[in-house]
């Protein structure tokens, strides 16, 4: 069952130099308990394509697109109000620097009590209980002394888990992570990578992973597309994409892991696509 | 009897922590009696997650800090800033370059203007040689000579590194502290500069102290591993010997979270999912 269609996505972003397509005729879909990993270099397009579905381009973006659904809900005709309804209700995102995304100024009970207020209509008692309820969910201990504690006393691996709480506050029925372990240390990514893929099945979310990283993808999709300068390279399950990678460009990629590296020099992307097999123009 | 580029004996490095008005002072041994040799024209790697002093250890490696106690060796010769100061000869021995390529140059300084400058500061030579040997260098990282008057904004993340690496080589230094260096860079441009790293050291025999988090990283790069937690070394040896045969706790955990991108793991994880998915079916 389909969560999110998007066909023909593209944004363009209007610079003094003309108009600069980030997203180039994408399309994708992600069912209900699916997990789809979105991997591509800075500049692929990964996450402005999701900031589009989210609508949370600034103005200068153009957003055009054949097909832009979520759970049957046509995107790109809703309401502001209807769209401020749904995304961090039924859509929700986690951002790549966990601390630069929660407000400094306000403690992090406060914080994920805003979102219950908004969407849930939850407030005074019950709103606290379930954000303690949140935070222990995620795995953050002594959640009741935490309420008051603002994002600066927190580790970044903590201010994570916050966000996640957040997120996963309405039970979204797609939850969409754009990097969300980047900034952290393998031993707290292993952490993070568990706890989302926890929550992802004992709520059957639909969960996008936007990433660069092809150990994280390895770890926790089940679905993979393969972006390049804005344009879908390859679409595969997991499994396949890496036994048999069919896009040149998914297959540099691969061979620039430093552990598949075959002699003492890497074999490099840009070398890649220059060669006689490049797929890309 | 080997050539022993770097050695240190017991390096520690405190922390006086004043603890408030009315908290007592504390002391935070942030590097605890680290002792090591290593070979000239071989590759240390430190590996440990953030809060573990292997910066504050590449900062006395490269006499930014003194230690607070244990003596420091370069070339056979011992090394105390902290009694002696920094003559020019010691800053021509050892350079650094950081994590951040964004931040470590200045952005109001022309690229040419940065590489000439340690020039300028250790050395007497006349102005033109100073902009031969920057024009040489460039061109020895992969840049070119139409690189020397621009801005480090006109530059890509993986080229800045480029310029920060050429920087650190312009006084010819028989050893490279290098803080995190691929970090923040793409895979397909991490494994450019990996490789540049690798030509740079055959062609001036190098020797490298690589201060990474990213095990699949170093495992690559690394002829010697050190592993710290918590300003403690915990383990050491040569790469081979703690990748295959991990002794420490902690490196086991280290090995454990690291995210596996082969195959085999990938279809175990795919298939341990179908059978919770048709389970809870």
């Amino acid at each position: 069952m389909t969560l999110l269609e998007i066909r023909n996505l593209t944004v363009s972003f209007d610079t003094s130099r003309g108009p600069f397509r980030a997203v180039d005729g994408i399309d994708l879909h992600v069912d209900r308990s699916e997990v789809l990993a979105i991997v591509g270099e800075s500049g692929s397009g990964k996450s402005v394509g999701m900031l589009a579905v989210m609508g949370l381009l600034p103005p200068t973006a153009t957003v055009t697109a054949d097909r832009m659904a979520f759970d049957g809900l046509d995107l790109q005709t809703i309401t502001p109000k209807q769209r401020r309804r749904i995304v961090g209700r039924d859509i929700a995102m986690i951002f790549q620097e966990p601390i630069a995304s929660l407000n400094p100024c306000f403690t992090i009970g406060f914080q994920i009590g805003e979102v219950l207020r908004q969407h849930a209509g939850l407030g005074g008692r019950a709103s606290r209980a379930r954000t303690v309820e949140l935070l222990e969910a995620v795995g953050l201990n002594d959640a009741q002394k935490r309420l008051g504690a603002f994002p600066h006393q927190l580790s970044g691996g903590q201010c994570q888990r916050v966000m996640i709480a957040m997120a996963i506050a309405c039970n979204p029925r797609l939850l969409i992570a754009d990097e969300p372990t980047t900034a952290l240390d393998v031993t707290i990514q292993k952490q993070i990578l568990d706890l989302l893929m926890r929550l992802q099945a004992e709520h059957g979310m639909g969960l996008i992973m936007i990433t660069h990283d092809m150990g994280v993808v390895a770890e926790t999709a089940d679905r993979v597309v393969v972006q390049y300068k804005g344009r879908k390279m390859e679409e595969a399950d997991v499994l396949s994409l890496f036994e048999t990678p069919k896009n040149p460009y998914t297959r540099a990629l691969l061979s620039a892991l430093p552990e598949n590296a075959a002699g003492d020099r890497l074999p490099t992307v840009g070398s890649f696509l220059d060669g006689p097999a490049g797929g890309v123009s | 009897m080997t050539d022993v580029a770097l050695e240190t004996r017991g390096i520690c490095r405190d922390y006086h922590l004043s603890g408030g008005l009315f908290g007592a002072p504390r002391v935070l041994h942030a590097v605890k009696s680290v002792s090591f040799r290593l070979a000239r024209g071989k590759t240390l790697a430190v590996v440990g997650e953030s809060g573990c002093g292997k910066s504050t250890l590449a900062r006395i490696l490269s006499l930014i800090d003194a230690p607070t106690a244990g003596e420091l060796y370069i070339d056979g010769a011992r090394i105390d800033i902290a009694r002696d100061g920094l003559t020019r000869d010691m800053r021509r021995k050892v350079q650094i370059v950081f994590q951040n390529p964004y931040g470590s140059l200045n952005p109001r300084q022309k690229i040419g203007d940065a590489l000439m400058e340690p020039l300028l500061l250790n050395t007497p030579l006349p102005a033109a040689e100073r902009r031969e040997r920057a024009m040489h260098m460039l061109r020895k990282v992969g840049l070119g000579p139409e690189h020397f008057n621009r801005y480090p904004h006109m530059f890509s993340g993986g080229q800045r590194q480029r310029v920060a690496i050429a920087r650190a080589l312009m006084l010819s230094p028989g050893l490279l502290v290098l803080d995190e260096p691929v970090s923040a860079l793409d895979l397909s441009v991490q494994a450019q500069v990996l490789n540049l790293l690798a030509d740079l050291q055959d062609e001036f025999s190098l020797t490298y102290v690589f201060i990474s988090h990213d095990l699949s990283v170093v495992r690559y790069i690394a002829d010697e591993v050190m592993v710290m937690y918590y300003g403690e070394v915990v383990e050491a040896g040569t790469r081979d010997a703690v990748f295959s045969d991990p002794q420490h706790a902690y490196t086991k955990k280290l090995f454990a979270a690291t995210p596996r991108a082969d195959v085999a793991s990938i279809r175990a994880r795919v298939e341990g999912r179908r059978g919770a998915a048709a389970q809870a079916v």
